[in-house]
């Protein structure tokens, strides 16, 4: 097995608060090593709702998530602008529900800090249309979105100019313990099978979910407990803010504009698995309740559906938590549990990512004796720095015209109007990409089709410039069975003419079970 | 007035939640082969309605002529064509209604203007150097065909036209501004028409129908008009008459497009809607109830061309199926979608080159029937025709009406 030289912190696990870490981390100075088994912003980061939260959902019941959450919203809102979208959020009101939260989320967001108005019933409407006749009151709040993918890559992107390495498809196979400390960690290029040893100095674990396999593999037991959230993806925006049900948080009671969809959430069951099954249930039960609020929910086309597991621990099991930072999310020092150089971060929200991996941060530091401020907040990342703007919906459609300078679009992706160039150039950035890490950079076959057509057209430029014979099949399939995978749970109405189009495309047509 | 629905909520956007991407639309676009400036009905349609949010729209769904082969194409019922029109009034709501497409969309001021000065404003219109100036200031290619003012409207001429004793059925004929003031010829040719198949006609107030304000974006002078035409049509459909056209385009916005472009929703414009009828489809009507008699001849070898407006209608080609009765003639269908000209799309500078090459299929139909007119109910059309195909271009209430003369004549 290779060896390596070391690094002074292996960051475990490529979601939001692990980029943010590693990013941290190295504009402290220290030499970071990022492993993800999958493509960044895989796991829950990649499968949220979008919501950038004002704290407004936490006013009433948590006043210390609803003070990080503003904080967090202002910073993320400047140091992310090209990925936060400036949507506002309401609070709806229905007739029904309880008469004393209203009154209570005003007091409880004037104590945070976020700003709350009260509108009228009729500016509510002509904000947004499509909102019940049972709306009796409503409440605007800072809310606002943000997309994933884009705020990961740069987070990750500013890591590396800071000295940090990433590494992804990559998983963490086993750490060597001794005396108490960990010294070298085994990992495994997952594409091509090999496996090398790196030296390491300190070892943080922000694996969301997984964490409390990684811990295991240093020996440590640390009991998780994924809070599985489904949502239901709408094929247009049915809003164009937030939409929050007024009164106590709970399942079904939120409506996020993000990108070209509305996302209907969501619902929390707990379960210790990697293969969360989505049932209908859920399903009827997330778009009835998104249709108390916006009945056209339960009339328009849902195009997909996703779960994504909160990262929740379970501390009846854990006897050594070091440092509750807050109710949300916990930076666990496991000296307690016999490993001196090992620190997991858990819980917590994408909306306090950023705060997240600054604790993580300064805990590690802590204990390496480094002296260093955390920068993350004041410095901005990729685009933003150049031009602090938001983005708006229409910006691919102008981005279209204006490129094409009046000639054919040239569409890879017809849906979310991704074109040849983004998809050539995003091939030679990353080397030999599976198609769905082109979903999660371009938003690739996301759209109502979910890659009827961009499959194909994907698959055929990706073997043109990087030739695989007859591996070249297999890329379709990977994506294929994940985009069907989603819509099963909603086989109704347009999504089901839409999945038995793409059957007879690729199972009729071309006949890819039989293919090699 | 009728508050309109607002852009994003109403069914025919959300139609757009019915594409399955199965390219039909883009395989019927008459506009989409010929040129490169166009991106496609499904692409400016169904795709970019999910981008659309306030935001500034694209301008290259101007280039969509409008001719709805799309939304009849449409397996799956989504307004594609609709779609555009509203996305081109948007865009012109964010970047201002250029003066050219101010001044097109009134055809209703310009006839009357016209008409009133005809000699002098015909003069102008056919001179070189006149043409120039409408070059310049309404965009209008010197070569693009432009219809000459008439001498007196046809609402003078109309009382002149002796009107049946004791009449089947009466209607009210909304002629449009075409017939009066460009082309009266058309409009007195559908009354005789009409009065020798027993039909009382009277002529009710009426005011452009509003469809050149809609293809020009002017969604509210059109809505204006809208309302102006319910309140002066409804009380002669709840009269009991019906309303007859013999412009299919004009026809198609009163039934259809102040519904499913303007947004106009209600119990009363279905009832407009309702009560309008294309001349040739009652005229069809009454034969197939064994209530009209259409024995004469036409010893001519005519091209009909369905034109895009009427066959959003959806009944067919009343107009053929009449003119197919009678003897001697020599009829065929274009067989096109459309002949380029949809509207005042193929009046307007930078369109009028698209406008040709979509209309080339329908000039080699023309040429390989041998015909010696054209025959087609929509007027633009009718005049980008005679230029396409160097044959002259008349409504086939004309062609029918000199039938008919002649079996007078000779005394059938």
């Amino acid at each position: 097995m290779a060896s390596r030289p070391g690094y002074d912190v292996l960051v475990v696990g490529g979601g939001a608060t692990g980029a943010g870490l590693t990013r941290d981390l190295a504009m402290r100075g220290l030499r970071c090593l990022l492993v993800e088994q999958s493509d960044l912003a895989h796991g829950t980061t990649g499968h949220f709702h979008g919501l950038l939260h004002s704290g407004a959902r936490y006013a009433v019941r948590d006043a210390e998530a609803a003070d990080e959450c503003i904080v967090e919203n202002r910073i993320v809102r400047r140091i992310a602008a090209p990925h936060v979208e400036d949507t506002g959020g309401l609070f709806c009101w229905l007739e029904g529900d309880p008469d004393d939260y209203p009154g209570q989320l005003v007091a409880g967001c004037q104590k945070a800090g976020i700003e709350i108005e009260e509108l009228s019933v009729a500016e509510a409407r002509r904000r947004e249309p499509l909102l019940t006749p049972r709306l009796g009151r409503a409440f605007a709040v800072p809310d606002a979105t943000v997309e994933p993918w884009g705020l990961v890559a740069d987070n990750a992107e500013s890591a590396v100019d800071h000295g940090a390495s990433i590494r992804r498809y990559t998983r963490l196979v086993g750490l060597g313990v001794e005396a108490g400390r960990v010294l070298w960690a085994d990992l495994e290029d997952l594409g091509s099978g090999e496996r090398e040893r790196v030296e390491v100095n300190f070892l943080a674990s922000a694996a969301g979910y997984w964490a409390g396999r990684v811990a295991s593999l240093a020996g440590v037991k640390l009991q998780m407990a994924p809070g599985w959230g489904t949502m239901v993806v709408m094929n247009q925006r049915l809003s164009s803010s937030v939409v929050n049900r007024c009164r106590p948080p709970g399942d079904g009671d939120i409506l996020v504009p993000v990108g070209p969809v509305s996302i209907l959430g969501t619902t929390d069951t707990t379960m210790d698995t990697d293969n969360y099954e989505i049932t209908p249930e859920e399903v009827r039960f997330i778009v009835t309740e998104g249709a108390a609020m916006v009945p056209a929910a339960a009339e328009r086309r849902a195009l997909r559906v996703f779960a994504g597991a909160r990262p929740l621990y379970d501390p009846g099991h854990q006897h050594g938590a070091s440092r509750t930072l807050s109710r949300s999310h916990m930076v666990l020092d496991h000296a307690n549990d016999g490993v001196e150089n090992f620190i997991s971060i858990v819980g917590g929200k994408l909306t306090t990512y950023r705060l997240m991996a600054e604790h993580t941060a300064d805990a590690v530091c802590a204990k390496l004796g480094v002296d260093a401020r955390c920068r993350t907040a004041e410095e901005p990342l990729g685009e933003a720095r150049k031009a602090p703007r938001h983005y708006s919906l229409g910006e691919r459609l102008t981005a279209r015209e204006q490129e094409a300078g009046g000639a054919d679009a040239d569409l890879v992706c017809e849906c979310e109007l991704v074109t040849r160039d983004m998809v050539r150039e995003f091939i030679e950035s990353f080397g030999t990409p599976h198609i769905d890490d082109m979903l999660r950079a371009l938003r690739l076959g996301m759209g109502p089709c979910q890659g009827a057509f961009c499959t194909l057209r994907a698959a055929g430029i990706l073997e043109r410039m990087r030739p695989s014979g007859a591996a070249a099949l297999e890329p379709i399939r990977l994506f294929l069975d994940e985009r069907m995978k989603g819509d099963r749970p909603i086989m109704w109405g347009d999504q089901a003419r839409q999945f038995r189009l793409n059957e007879i495309i690729y199972r009729d047509v071309l006949a890819l079970d039989h293919a090699p | 007035m009728s508050e309109p629905i607002l852009f994003n909520v109403d069914e025919v956007a959300l139609s757009a939640d019915r594409c399955i991407k199965c390219n039909v639309c883009n395989t019927v676009c008459p506009v989409l082969p010929v040129t490169d400036l166009f991106p496609g009905p499904k692409y400016c349609g169904p795709q970019a309605q999910r981008f659309r949010s306030g935001h500034p729209v694209e301008t290259w769904v101007d280039y969509c002529s409008g001719c709805g082969a799309c939304s009849r194409a449409c397996p799956s019922g989504v307004r594609v064509a609709e779609l555009n029109a509203r996305a081109r009034a948007r865009m012109f709501e964010q970047r201002g209604i250029p003066l050219k497409n101010r001044l097109l969309s009134r055809s209703e001021t310009l006839g009357r203007m016209g008409s009133k000065a005809a000699p002098l404003a015909n003069f102008g219109l056919n001179f070189g150097p006149g043409r120039v100036v409408v070059e310049r200031i309404l965009g209008v290619p010197r070569e693009a065909p432009l219809p000459s003012f008439s001498q007196g409207s046809f609402r003078r001429r109309f009382r002149r036209i002796p009107q049946p004793e004791r009449p089947n059925l009466r209607v009210g004929y909304f002629c449009g501004c075409t017939t009066n003031y460009y082309e009266p010829r058309v409009g007195e040719a559908a009354v005789r028409v009409l009065t020798r198949a027993g039909i009382g006609v009277e002529l009710p107030e009426q005011h452009c129908c509003g469809l050149p304000f809609i293809s020009n974006g002017d969604f509210k002078g059109a809505r204006k008009l809208a309302e102006a035409n319910l309140k002066a049509l409804l009380p002669v459909i709840r009269s009991g008459k019906r309303v007859v056209a013999t412009s299919t385009s004009c026809s198609l916005t009163l039934k259809h497009e102040y519904r499913e472009v303007l947004g106009l929703y209600g119990p009363e414009w279905e009832e407009l809607a309702a009560g309008v009828y294309d001349a040739f489809e009652l005229l069809r009507e009454l034969a197939w109830q064994g209530e009209l008699e259409l024995d004469a001849t036409l010893t001519q070898r005519v091209l009909y061309h369905g034109p895009c407006q009427l066959r959003s209608h959806g009944f067919g080609f009343p107009a053929a199926d009449l003119l197919g009765t009678l003897g001697g003639i020599e009829l065929a269908e274009s067989g096109v979608e459309c002949c380029g000209s949809a509207g005042t799309y193929g009046f307007k500078g930078d369109k009028r080159e698209i406008a040709f090459r979509v209309g080339q299929p329908l000039a080699a139909r023309a040429r390989e029937h041998r015909a010696e007119v054209v025959a087609c109910d929509s007027e633009t059309c009718r005049w980008h025709i005679q230029q396409l195909t160097g044959l002259p271009a008349r409504h086939p209430i004309e062609l029918l009406d000199e039938a008919w003369s002649q079996a007078e004549r000779t005394g059938d």
